[in-house]
């Protein structure tokens, strides 16, 4: 049986892993699209962070649940229910921790300086050339910050999990919960030792990002 | 190397803010200068060629390849034209080497041959010492002519420069212009040159195309088209520092001259003919420098126009003295010229503001402005 602590890390690598594939895509278009109805398109995906997240995982709920449109068809094809799975978590977190992935990619895809795309191209370029030799690499620093901030907002999240989760000791109980458990039954020496272990890695992970950025900023200098 | 470069056809029309631009000339392998004030439309010309914005309509051509042309829907992106682009802005790749970035057009090559152009580009550019730096560690300088290594390393059919040694100083400049033209001398391919100098654009080619407000108003070898009728921005730019609305008031044909006075005054100035009738409003240029100044009445002397006048100011500028002298007609209104001598020459003739002197000027030093 998983404990919660490896639980709440392994849903937190794989989401910031999914929205690294997914969100890179999506913040490359943001940042440079001329598409006038962006700006929607933007409210839509910064939703997350504004809604609360027991309305956030209300409604997700409702469609991973067997009556969801969602949650039938993952029935349908894997013969269990999206909600209360480990997959259903992803899914919610995915969801939950968008713009904290896309809005830091978005940022620093856009501030690459648009003579150097130009330069690339005239040089013969193609944009996928261009994206992964000039525009990721200048732009690694903001995506490294969005892969972690994904990372540790899906570490440290409470609501949507609860929600969608319930509260299944091994599949779908994360750290947070757990920490929220043992302070319902009064055990405070295991809730402690957990929010001590939680503390010390997000306050890790911050410290890494922050010095490789450093680092990486002297050398361009 | 000597290969025959490939002809560009340009014919372009594109809606700017300002103005329609709306161009067309061609170019055998050679240097065409591209002179115009700032925002004649000059780097929306390039930016056309290169790829980087679409002409409303037209064609562009170079060699046996359309580049774009808007009746067969022809669009080529930017990577696949072979144009070597450049502008005051070297854009080097700040996290790569300077080798790194050269070789970066030629990332398809194998190995081998990818490396020994790169080596002899660095080579001959002088940065063969830096490769392993990156672009933050280098000089503004060299910069710019890893720029050009990197631009030139592609073999371009086609070279766009958009002001590119703007930024350096004159020493560099030179060295770096002699490199590149040598260069394109051995390729024959056309080199367009963007300059708003009218000096560079006299010491760089035989051939000047001046833009004004998006159009082609001159072609053709520099003294040719800087003594040409021009526009008001245009002398401005050019450095004819007097402009003065004026009337026809006789014509000389015999002579080939003809007799202005200065609107709204009675000073009378000796012009070049020019194709105007009596009584027909005109603008006259005159630059600074082609004035000369005496302490006293000039006699026995080639020069048409000896005008009296007073000085108004005397301004020391960088290498040079700037005199205001007001000119009038007996009682008239006075006319400020403008004139420009040397330190030594104000020493010599000891100006001093509110001395009166006469002003000298050629008869044909005077140019007529389109109106």
């Amino acid at each position: 049986m998983i404990s919660p602590l490896l639980l709440s890390l392994k849903l937190a690598l794989v989401t910031a892993s999914l929205l690294f594939v997914l969100g890179l895509p999506m913040a490359w278009w943001l940042a440079f699209t001329r598409f006038r109805l962006r700006f929607l398109v933007e409210s839509v995906l910064a939703l997350p962070i504004v809604l609360p997240p027991t309305v956030l995982g209300f409604y997700l709920l409702l469609e991973f649940g067997s009556r969801g449109w969602l949650g039938a068809s993952w029935e349908r094809f894997t013969g269990h229910t999206l909600a209360f799975s480990f997959e259903g978590l992803v899914l919610g977190s995915v969801i939950y921790s968008l713009p904290f992935a896309v809005q830091p990619f978005t940022a620093a895809l856009a501030s690459v300086d648009r003579r150097l795309l130009a330069s690339s191209a005239s040089l013969g370029a193609s944009s996928w050339r261009t994206f992964w030799r000039i525009t990721f690499p200048i732009a690694f620093p903001g995506i490294v910050t969005g892969f972690a901030l994904s990372f540790a907002h899906t570490l440290g999240e409470f609501g949507v999990v609860l929600m969608l989760g319930g509260n299944i000791a091994g599949r779908t109980q994360t750290a947070s919960i757990a920490i929220y458990d043992n302070v319902q039954m009064l055990d405070y020496q295991a809730a402690g030792r957990q929010s001590i272990t939680l503390l010390a890695i997000s306050f890790a992970l911050l410290v890494a990002i922050n010095g490789l950025n450093r680092k990486r900023n002297w050398r361009l200098q | 190397m000597s290969a025959s470069g490939a002809a560009l056809s340009v014919d372009l029309h594109l809606p700017l803010p300002q103005f329609q631009l709306a161009c067309s000339f061609r170019a055998e392998g050679e240097v065409v200068v591209l002179f115009g004030a700032s925002g004649a439309g000059k780097t929306s010309v390039l930016d056309c060629i290169a790829g980087f914005r679409a002409p409303q309509s037209g064609q562009i051509a170079l060699g046996g390849r359309t580049l774009f042309s808007s009746d067969r829907g022809v669009n080529i992106p930017v990577r696949q034209r072979h144009v070597g682009y450049l502008s005051q802005h070297p854009a080097l790749f700040p996290h790569l080497s300077v080798r790194q970035n050269v070789e970066y057009g030629l990332l398809d090559l194998p190995r081998t041959e990818r490396d020994a152009r790169v080596d002899s580009i660095l080579e001959r550019f002088g940065v063969a010492a830096l490769a392993a730096s990156r672009p933050a560690a280098i000089s503004g300088g060299e910069q710019q002519r890893v720029a050009l290594a990197r631009t030139l390393v592609c073999e371009p059919e086609l070279l766009l420069l958009d002001e590119p040694l703007a930024a350096l100083d004159l020493r560099l400049k030179s060295l770096l212009l002699e490199a590149l033209f040598e260069w394109q001398r051995e390729r024959a391919i056309p080199l367009l040159y963007v300059t708003h100098e009218q000096e560079e654009a006299y010491s760089l080619s035989r051939r000047v195309l001046v833009i004004e407000m998006g159009r082609v108003v001159a072609d053709g070898e520099p003294h040719q088209v800087f003594q040409a009728p021009f526009s008001r921005a245009r002398a401005a730019l050019s450095g004819y520092e007097n402009l003065l609305d004026a009337v026809v008031e006789e014509t000389h044909s015999a002579l080939g001259t003809m007799t202005c006075r200065v609107a709204g005054s009675s000073l009378l100035l000796e012009s070049p003919l020019a194709n105007k009738a009596e009584g027909e409003a005109a603008c006259l240029a005159l630059r600074a420098g082609d004035i000369l100044v005496a302490t006293s009445r000039p006699s026995g002397i080639s020069a048409r126009n000896i005008l009296s006048g007073r000085i108004r100011l005397i301004e020391d500028r960088a290498g040079m003295v700037e005199l205001r002298v007001g000119c009038a007609a007996g009682d008239g209104p006075e006319t400020e010229f403008c004139v420009h001598i040397t330190r030594g020459a104000l020493q010599n003739l000891d100006l001093r503001p509110e001395q009166t002197v006469w002003l000298v000027v050629k008869t044909h030093s005077i140019q007529f402005l389109r109106n």
